[in-house]
């Protein structure tokens, strides 16, 4: 995104909306300002499990894009090879029994082809069994609490809070490139460890989410859920709340560093001799 | 279903004399048990919702247009976003149907009027007072719950009066949605004319029958649902409170098994209307009507048994997720065995393209890519990057406003001449109908994108990467928006100034109100039941 | 438009003139619900407003069904019109099926499926130390002592009076089809008395729970689902009560004809209706 450099004043057709909303929104104004990069499909993944519903999804996508070609190339055809202008004249047929039993075999095929592959997703998905670390994250309105419960780091926790400015949101300074999607306290994991996160809430329920990790649970007040992840490559990925949890709910990022184990183990170190200093 | 019949001059001798039974003036659509009247009420009062939801949603668009909060502050746009949602599927959609209803079902069958006329009046009347409900939990204390249309415990816990407000509402709204549907059921089941078999029916009311039998069979649900959030938000009960043995999903569950019958409550009728105008301008019978019938109730009976595909992030055991997983693509095969019959209805007619075709053939293409959009949410894995999403919005705006919406649409276009007596402008028509299509594309299109990128939906305020296709989203709604009121102008200019219709407009048109009936369709009509061969 | 429904069934279906009652029902519940509110949230005239209310819909609702009992009886309900009462109170009894299965549907979930969750090993460990499962459960949080109700003393014995209310209304039927009316009135007489004993046990049973077993609405999701499932089943058994009484009257006024009853047996399908609610409520609330 060019934006994420912008200076000051690339951001001003906000403000200039800000005051003449109408006239601005009118004027087709939408573009402008804005760079051509825009993003329209699935974050790059960082899991196996990311990238399987990636191509799942691509999967998907090809077999409807056929079905609807094939289906709509039969009704256009209708629209311009038997229109009334062209002096077509109206069949009188109104049932036969063998194009019904093959329109309603052929989807259900369609269909077994692709639960198939989705079934596997999911069962590979739901197993969280046998983590090399496991870390509770509790949604809170409206920040996340981390506690690192077994593996490398148990002991660790801390909270996570949004750490974009008050002023960017409300206008009054420009906006970063991670505007919105940046914390105080990123939550720190080691890359190509299996990662169970355990999932709560502590008064509504929200959503954990790292969409380049294909996680998404629920964390739900009074119960526990687990989700869980093993990044193949380092770097920061960063996710939004997913239920809708009050007022803040759009201001309650997700950040996770996946780091190497060296780094992991240091970091590690420097965390645990700090809450000791702090007991 | 052709029939010889004498309607004409009976239908001529009730003049207007007795008709309103007394009552004059405002009084007289306060008091009337008239299914013609009351249905002009819901689609009025329809419009009217249309109109206030589609108002919260520019504002919506507004403060989504570019990043940043600038319009709303977060507790008024949630607050938004659940109204837009209730007013929308409540007060527009639903009632738009009913209104349908109310007007066709007792011209299509030969009957001469709702089973329950006095009781239709008060399915009606119930809903400005839910409405109203509704409007004032804005103006409490706390304002409106700002909880989602689906108002999950316990954010619902957490509310001011409004949400006491808005579940009084949903009671009344209820209340109003199960008398209007045991009137309907009762009314195909018992009011038929001789010879008028359920077989022969107009698919229009064969969709309604399920649609009703659903809508009683899930209303009360809900019902419950919301009375269970009322004590456990004043009483101490502990429902959807873990600390109390109960648990907040309990209530989504609930929710959804009243949620998911719910939308094909509002795509049933909307496949009805299509039935009826694909084979009018076709000049040919609806392809498979008993497939037809039956793959009606198949997604029916199927719309039980799928609810927790909008909890598959809520983690339930991988048995629960593949259950509902696989009974949800299900649903693909008897919609599909719809959409290939009304394809088929097409295939070597006689095609003319006045505005209710151009609505129908529009439905067609968004209905299907909206079906599609919710096949792939109904995938476990996929499902689980896009739930609360952008692209369930764009999902269910593609199932909801290009399918339901537009299908009313053609519905109104293609009755108007039969209700009002008069032709609507087909010029202007056209130009409602392209300019919707582009519009309505250009909002909701882009939302996939959205999604797939991963914007939560809900929010006031988004990342940068997000802008572009928000900007666009936003420039389409006010271009939709303004669209309706260019059909608001067409519907008064064909009331005020249209030319007359003929008793049938349309060639392809068979059904009773076209066949045996004059345009505009009379105060009483089928007094005594038409002879039916 | 007279009709003479006998000549030929269906000619004629009896359409109602227009009428205020129903806007009037509409504006009842508008207060009621507004008044709710008000009481709720602890303002000023709230139950000024409910009190309103529900005087207009008694108001509304003894004109309305005056009417219709008026109609009836001046013979503008034929065959026909039968028929659609049938459908229509059917599909009314089903909704109300409909509506109890969301709550018993609660309390399966509650029973089988959250309980256990909340005392899953992990759950102990992370959020709810000690907790168990087991039914009765008030939760992981509530700490107070409570006991359950028990089922053999006095829900057996209101389980008993609506099973022989149920027996009495069928008597009293019967009575009515073969036209003997002193044991018409007799009968139902009988099972309106016993749906009062009925609600006076309950009444009962409340006392006691609050009073000595410490049992209360907000004894977790033990006191949510007993409270709510037989609250909501005894207020339907009050309804059912009252319109029992209303055809008591009209029976004694000389309503009703042995081949033509409806509201009769209206009232009569309901009754049943809540005696198997009961029976569902003993089996799972109760007993089990
Ligand atoms: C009119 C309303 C309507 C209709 C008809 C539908 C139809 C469908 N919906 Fe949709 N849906 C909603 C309204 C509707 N939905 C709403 C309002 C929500 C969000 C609620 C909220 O959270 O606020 C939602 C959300 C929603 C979700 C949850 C998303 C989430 O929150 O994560 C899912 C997931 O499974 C889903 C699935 C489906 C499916 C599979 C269908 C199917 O019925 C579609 C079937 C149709 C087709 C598939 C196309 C035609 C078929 C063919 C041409 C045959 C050949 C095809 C194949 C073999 C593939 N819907
Ligand atoms: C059938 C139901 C229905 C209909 C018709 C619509 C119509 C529209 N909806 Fe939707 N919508 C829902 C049902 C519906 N919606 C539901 C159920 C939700 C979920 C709520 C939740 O999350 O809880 C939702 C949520 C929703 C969102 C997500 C909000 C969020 O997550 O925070 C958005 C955002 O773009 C949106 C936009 C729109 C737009 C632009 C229209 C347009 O089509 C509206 C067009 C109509 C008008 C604009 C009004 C008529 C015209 C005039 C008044 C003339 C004046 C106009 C001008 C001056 C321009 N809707
Ligand atoms: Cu936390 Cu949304
Ligand atoms: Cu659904």
């Amino acid at each position: 995104m060019a934006s994420k450099s912008a200076p000051p004043g690339t951001r001003s057709v906000a403000r200039s909306i800000k005051g003449a909303r109408w006239a601005a929104l009118l004027a087709g104004a939408a573009l402008s300002g804005t760079a051509v990069a825009a993003t329209w499909n699935l974050q790059p993944p960082a899991t196996v499990i990311a990238s399987d519903i990636h191509s799942l999804h691509e999967y998907v996508m090809l077999l409807v894009t056929v079905i609807f070609v094939g289906v709509f190339g039969f009704m256009f055809w209708a629209i311009f090879a038997h229109r009334k202008s062209k002096g077509h004249k109206a069949a009188q047929f109104h049932e036969n029994v063998t194009i019904e039993i093959v329109w309603t075999v052929i989807p259900a095929l369609i269909l077994i082809a692709i639960v198939v592959p989705a079934t596997k997703v999911v069962i590979a998905q739901k197993d969280t069994s046998n983590p090399d670390i496991t870390i509770k994250a509790t949604g809170y309105q409206w920040k996340w609490g981390y506690d690192y419960l077994k593996g490398e780091g148990a002991g660790i926790s801390f909270l996570s809070n949004l750490a974009t400015s008050r002023d960017q949101i409300e206008g009054r300074a420009s906006k970063d490139g991670n505007y919105l999607l940046e914390v105080d306290h990123p939550l720190v994991v080691p890359v190509d460890k299996k990662v169970r996160i355990v999932t709560t809430g502590a008064d509504v329920i929200h959503s954990w989410s790292v969409p380049a990790f294909g996680v998404k649970q629920d964390s739900i007040p009074g119960i526990l859920r687990d989700t869980w992840f093993k990044a193949d490559k380092t770097g920061t990925f960063r996710g939004q709340c997913s239920e809708l949890c009050g007022k803040d709910h759009g201001f309650m990022p997700i950040v996770v560093k996946v780091v190497t184990e060296p780094q992991y183990a240091a970091w590690v170190a420097e965390q645990t001799k700090n809450n000791a200093a702090k007991k | 279903m052709s029939a010889v019949l004498d309607t004409h001059g009976q239908a001529h001798e009730h003049g207007h004399h007795d008709q309103h039974g007394g009552y004059g003036g405002v009084m007289r659509w306060i008091t009337t048990t008239n299914h013609k009247d009351i249905g002009t009420m819901y689609l009025w009062f329809s419009f009217i919702m249309f109109i206030v939801g589609g108002v919260m949603a520019l504002v919506i668009r507004s403060e989504l247009f570019t990043p940043g909060l600038q319009i709303v502050n977060p507790e008024f746009f949630n607050q938004l976003t659940t109204m837009h949602g209730l007013v929308m599927i409540f007060g527009a959609i639903m009632p738009a149907f009913v209104g349908f209803a109310n007007w066709l079902i007792p011209m299509q069958i030969g009957a001469p009027d709702m089973a329950f006329a006095r009781m239709n009046n008060w399915s009606f009347w119930l809903l400005p007072f839910a409405a109203s409900l509704l409007m004032i939990s804005f103006f409490t204390p706390g304002g409106a719950p700002g909880v989602g249309w689906t108002m999950y415990a316990p954010l619902t816990v957490q509310q001011g009066m409004g949400m006491d407000f808005t579940i009084f509402a949903v009671h009344l709204l209820g209340m109003s949605s199960i008398m209007g549907s045991i009137n309907i059921i009762t009314t195909i089941l018992n009011m038929r004319a001789p010879g008028m078999t359920l077989m022969k029916m107009p698919m229009f009311c064969w969709t309604w029958l399920i649609t009703a039998y659903l809508l009683v069979a899930v209303m009360p649900v809900l019902a419950g649902a919301v009375t269970m959030t009322l004590t456990d938000r004043h009483f101490g009960t502990s429902f959807f409170n873990a600390a109390g043995g109960g648990d907040p999903v309990l209530y989504q569950h609930i929710f959804w098994f009243f949620g998911h019958p719910e939308v094909y409550i509002i795509a049933l009728p909307a496949f009805g209307v299509i039935s009826q105008v694909i084979p009018a301008f076709s000049r040919k019978p609806l392809f498979g009507y008993a497939s037809m019938v039956y793959a009606t109730s198949a997604i029916a009976i199927l719309s039980f048994i799928v609810w927790a595909h909008h909890m598959y992030t809520t983690g339930m055991p991988v048995t629960g997720q593949l259950f509902f997983m696989y009974a949800t693509t299900l649903i693909a095969i008897p919609t599909g065995v719809k959409v290939f019959n009304w394809v088929a209805t097409m295939w070597k007619g006689s095609l003319s393209f006045e505005t209710p075709m151009l609505f129908a053939i529009g439905f067609l293409l968004m209905f299907t890519l909206g079906g599609f959009s919710g096949l792939i949410l109904s995938l476990v894995p996929i499902d689980i990057q896009l739930q609360d999403t952008y692209y369930v919005v764009a999902h269910f705006h593609y199932v909801m406003v290009a399918a339901a919406l537009f299908s009313a649409f053609a519905g109104i276009y293609f009755w108007l001449p039969k209700w009002t007596g008069k032709m609507y402008d087909e010029t202007l028509g056209k130009w409602h109908f392209w300019l919707s299509t582009i519009f309505f594309n250009m909002i909701f299109f882009v939302q996939h994108f959205l999604g797939l990128a991963g914007m939560p939906r809900r929010v006031p305020d988004y990342p940068l990467q997000f802008e572009t296709w928000n900007r666009i989203s936003t420039v389409g709604a006010f271009g939709f928006g303004l669209t309706q009121l260019l059909f608001l102008y067409i519907v008064v200019k064909t009331i005020r100034s249209g030319e007359k219709a003929p008793d049938k407009p349309w060639e392809g048109a068979d059904s009773l109100e076209w066949t045996h009936l004059p345009s505009p369709a009379p105060y009483h009509s089928f007094e005594t039941p038409p002879v039916l061969k | 438009m007279a009709q003479t429904a006998t000549t030929n069934p269906r000619q004629h279906y009896f359409v109602p003139q227009p009428m205020p009652w129903p806007i009037m029902g509409s504006i009842a519940l508008f207060c009621m619900a507004t008044g709710a509110v008000f009481v709720f949230n602890s303002h000023h005239g709230g139950w000024i407003s409910i009190a309103l209310g529900f005087m207009i819909l008694l108001y509304m609702l003894f004109r309305w069904f005056g009417a219709v009992i008026g109609e009836s009886e001046a013979g503008k309900y034929g065959k026909w019109e039968d028929v659609s009462f049938r459908w229509g109170m059917s599909w009314f009894i089903f909704s109300e099926v409909m509506f109890f299965a969301g709550f018993f549907g609660a309390l399966f979930y509650t029973r089988v499926l959250s309980v256990p969750d909340l005392a899953s090993l992990e759950s102990q460990a992370l959020l709810w130390p000690n907790f168990t499962a087991h039914w009765p459960s008030a939760g992981p949080a509530f700490s107070e002592k409570f006991s359950p109700m028990a089922a053999w003393g006095l829900p057996a014995v209101n389980t008993l009076l609506l099973l022989s209310s149920g027996v009495t209304v069928t008597i009293a039927h019967w009575a009515l089809k073969e036209n003997k009316r002193a044991m018409l009135s007799l009968f139902l007489f009988f099972t309106v008395a016993l749906g009062v004993a009925f609600l006076a046990f309950q009444a009962t049973e409340y006392g006691h729970a609050y009073s000595e077993l410490n049992l209360k609405l907000s004894t977790g999701v033990y006191g949510s689902t007993f409270f709510m499932l037989t609250g909501f089943h005894g207020f339907h058994v009050t309804l059912g009560a009252i319109m029992l009484s209303v055809i008591l009257v009209r029976c004694l006024l000389g309503h009703f004809k042995p081949d033509h009853h409806f509201a009769f047996e209206a009232v009569a399908w309901y009754w049943h209706f809540v005696d198997v609610v009961w029976l569902g409520l003993f089996i799972f609330v109760y007993w089990l």
